[in-house]
C-alpha cells in the first residue's frame, strides 16, 4: 500500500492545531516513522524558538520614552485639578518602586555574551547547549521566586513586573520539558512540571497580591520545596554542562 | 495605594499629561518586547514603541474604558510595527543593520565547527535562535511573529497583514522551514 507522506505544511498546521483533518493526520503520523521524525524536528525548532532573545529594558526605559515623546503629544485639553490624590499616592509608590525596579534590574541584568561561533552538528555539543539552556532556565525562575520569598510587604504588593518574567518563562517550558525527554531525565523533567505549575500559579495572581496572599505563596513555595529543588537540580546542570572528565554530578 | 492604569486612563484622557506618564513607564517595556519581535531591530522596535504611545495619546477619546488599557496598546504596537514592515517592503529596503546583539553567528562558523571549548553554551542557543530570525525576510518575520508569539490564526495574520490568508500561511511556511533548517541541527535528539 503506497503511503503518502505528510507534508511540512501540513504538519505545521498540525502544530498550531489549524490542520483541516486532525484525526486523519494523526493517523497518518502513527503509520509513518518518516512523517513522526519530521514532526518531531518541527517540533524541536518551534519549541525553541520560545527563547528568542529580546534585548533587556532597564526600568528608566520607560522614562526615556517619555522624554522623547512628550514634546509631540498634541495638547489635550486640560482641566487642572491640583494634586489628585492618586497623584499623592503615585508618588510615594513611584520613589518605592524605582528602589525596588534598581534593585531587580542590578540583580536580572543578562550577563555579556559574546557572539561565539558553535559547533552544532556536534549531538554532545546540542546536548550541553541544551542543558546550558535548562541551567539558564532554572535561574531565572530561581531569581523570580526568591525575589516574592524575600518580599516584605507592609500593604499589598504590585507583583506584574515578576509576573511578567513567569509568564515569559512559562512560555519557554515547553522546551526545557522536552530537553529533559530527550535526555531521558525523569526527575528533572518532573521538577520542570513543578515548576511550571507555580510560575503559572504566580503569573494568574492579582498583581497587587496582599500580605496574606504572598504568605500563603510562600507557604506553598515553602511545602513543595521547589526552591529547593531547583537548586539542586541547576547546580547538578552546571555540573553536567563542565566538560567530559570533570566529576559527574549528583543526580536528584 | 498605586493606582491602576483605569485611574491614569481617566485622567490622561482630561488632558492630563502626567497621568499619560504613568502608563508610558508601566507599559514601554512590553511593548518594546512585542517590537522587538516584529522588527528585528532594537532601534526600530523603540520606534514602534514611541510611535504607539502617540497614536495611543491621540485615539484616547476612542479607547474602551473597560477594556485594558495594556491590551489595546499592545494591540497598537502589532499595527505600528506592520506599518514599519510594510513601509520597508514598499521601498524594497532591507532591515537596519542589526545591533550586536543579532549579529549571526552562525556567519561566523568555520566549516568544521570550533573546538567545543570555544563554545560559550549559556547563550549560545539563544543568539543561534537570533540569527535564524534575523535571516527570514520581514514578510515571513511577521507572520511567524504572529502566528506563533500572538497566537494569531492563518486567517487573522492574513487580516493583520492585509494580504490573502494563503500567502500568510506561505509566509509562515517559509519561515518555520528556514528556521528549521538553521536550528536543526542543533537540536538532534541526543539519545
Amino acid at each position: 500500500m503506497n503511503h503518502q507522506h505528510l507534508s511540512e505544511e501540513e504538519l505545521v498546521l498540525r502544530y498550531y492545531g489549524e490542520e483541516r483533518d486532525p484525526a486523519d493526520a494523526g493517523r497518518r503520523l502513527e503509520e509513518c516513522g518518516e512523517c513522526r521524525a519530521l514532526y518531531a524536528s518541527l517540533q524541536r525548532t518551534l519549541n525553541v524558538m520560545d527563547s528568542l532573545p529580546v534585548p533587556e529594558r532597564g526600568p528608566e526605559f520607560g522614562e526615556r520614552v517619555w522624554r522623547r515623546i512628550e514634546s509631540r503629544l498634541a495638547s489635550r485639553p486640560r482641566l487642572w485639578l491640583g494634586w489628585a490624590p492618586w497623584r499623592w499616592a503615585a508618588a510615594g509608590a513611584a520613589c518605592a518602586g524605582l528602589l525596588a525596579l534598581a534593585f531587580l534590574a542590578g540583580r536580572s541584568l543578562p550577563r555579556a555574551q559574546s557572539p561565539t561561533p558553535v559547533a552544532a552538528a556536534d549531538p554532545q555539543v546540542g546536548e550541553r547547549i541544551l542543558m546550558a539552556a535548562v541551567g539558564d532556565y532554572l535561574e531565572r525562575s530561581q531569581m523570580v521566586l526568591v525575589e516574592l520569598v524575600n518580599a516584605d510587604p507592609k500593604g499589598p504588593l504590585d507583583i506584574s513586573a515578576e509576573q511578567a518574567r513567569a509568564a515569559n518563562l512559562v512560555s519557554e517550558a515547553r522546551l526545557y520539558r522536552q530537553t529533559a525527554a530527550y535526555a531521558g531525565d525523569a526527575a528533572v523533567g518532573g521538577v520542570l512540571d513543578d515548576l511550571e505549575r507555580v510560575l503559572v500559579g504566580i503569573a494568574h495572581e492579582p498583581s497587587r497580591i496582599s500580605p496574606e496572599a504572598l504568605e500563603k505563596l510562600r507557604e506553598r513555595l515553602k511545602n513543595e520545596g521547589i526552591l529547593f529543588r531547583i537548586r539542586v537540580l541547576g547546580s547538578n546542570v552546571r555540573r553536567e554542562e563542565e566538560p567530559a572528565g570533570a566529576p559527574a554530578g549528583q543526580r536528584l | 495605594m498605586e493606582p491602576t492604569d483605569r485611574a491614569f486612563v481617566a485622567s490622561a484622557r482630561t488632558g492630563d499629561a502626567e497621568a499619560f506618564r504613568v502608563l508610558v513607564e508601566r507599559h514601554s517595556r512590553a511593548l518594546f518586547g512585542l517590537a522587538y519581535r516584529m522588527t528585528g531591530n532594537e532601534s526600530d522596535a523603540e520606534d514602534v514603541v514611541q510611535e504607539s504611545f502617540l497614536r495611543a495619546y491621540r485615539q484616547l477619546g476612542k479607547f474602551d474604558e473597560r477594556s485594558s488599557f495594556g491590551s489595546w496598546v499592545y494591540r497598537i504596537a502589532v499595527n505600528c510595527s506592520l506599518d514599519l514592515v510594510r513601509s520597508r517592503q514598499r521601498r524594497s529596503e532591507a532591515p537596519r543593520p542589526a545591533g550586536p546583539e543579532m549579529e549571526d553567528p552562525i556567519d561566523a562558523l568555520p566549516a568544521t565547527g570550533p573546538a567545543p571549548d570555544r563554545i560559550a553554551l549559556g547563550g549560545e542557543l539563544r543568539s543561534l535562535v537570533a540569527a535564524a530570525m534575523a535571516r527570514l525576510s520581514d514578510a515571513e518575520r511577521s507572520a511567524f511573529v504572529l502566528r506563533h508569539f500572538e497566537g494569531m490564526r492563518i486567517e487573522e495574520v492574513g487580516r493583520a497583514l492585509g494580504c490573502q490568508p494563503g500567502a500568510a500561511k506561505h509566509s509562515v511556511f517559509r519561515a518555520v522551514q528556514k528556521l528549521r533548517r538553521a536550528l536543526e541541527p542543533a537540536m538532534s535528539p541526543v539519545k
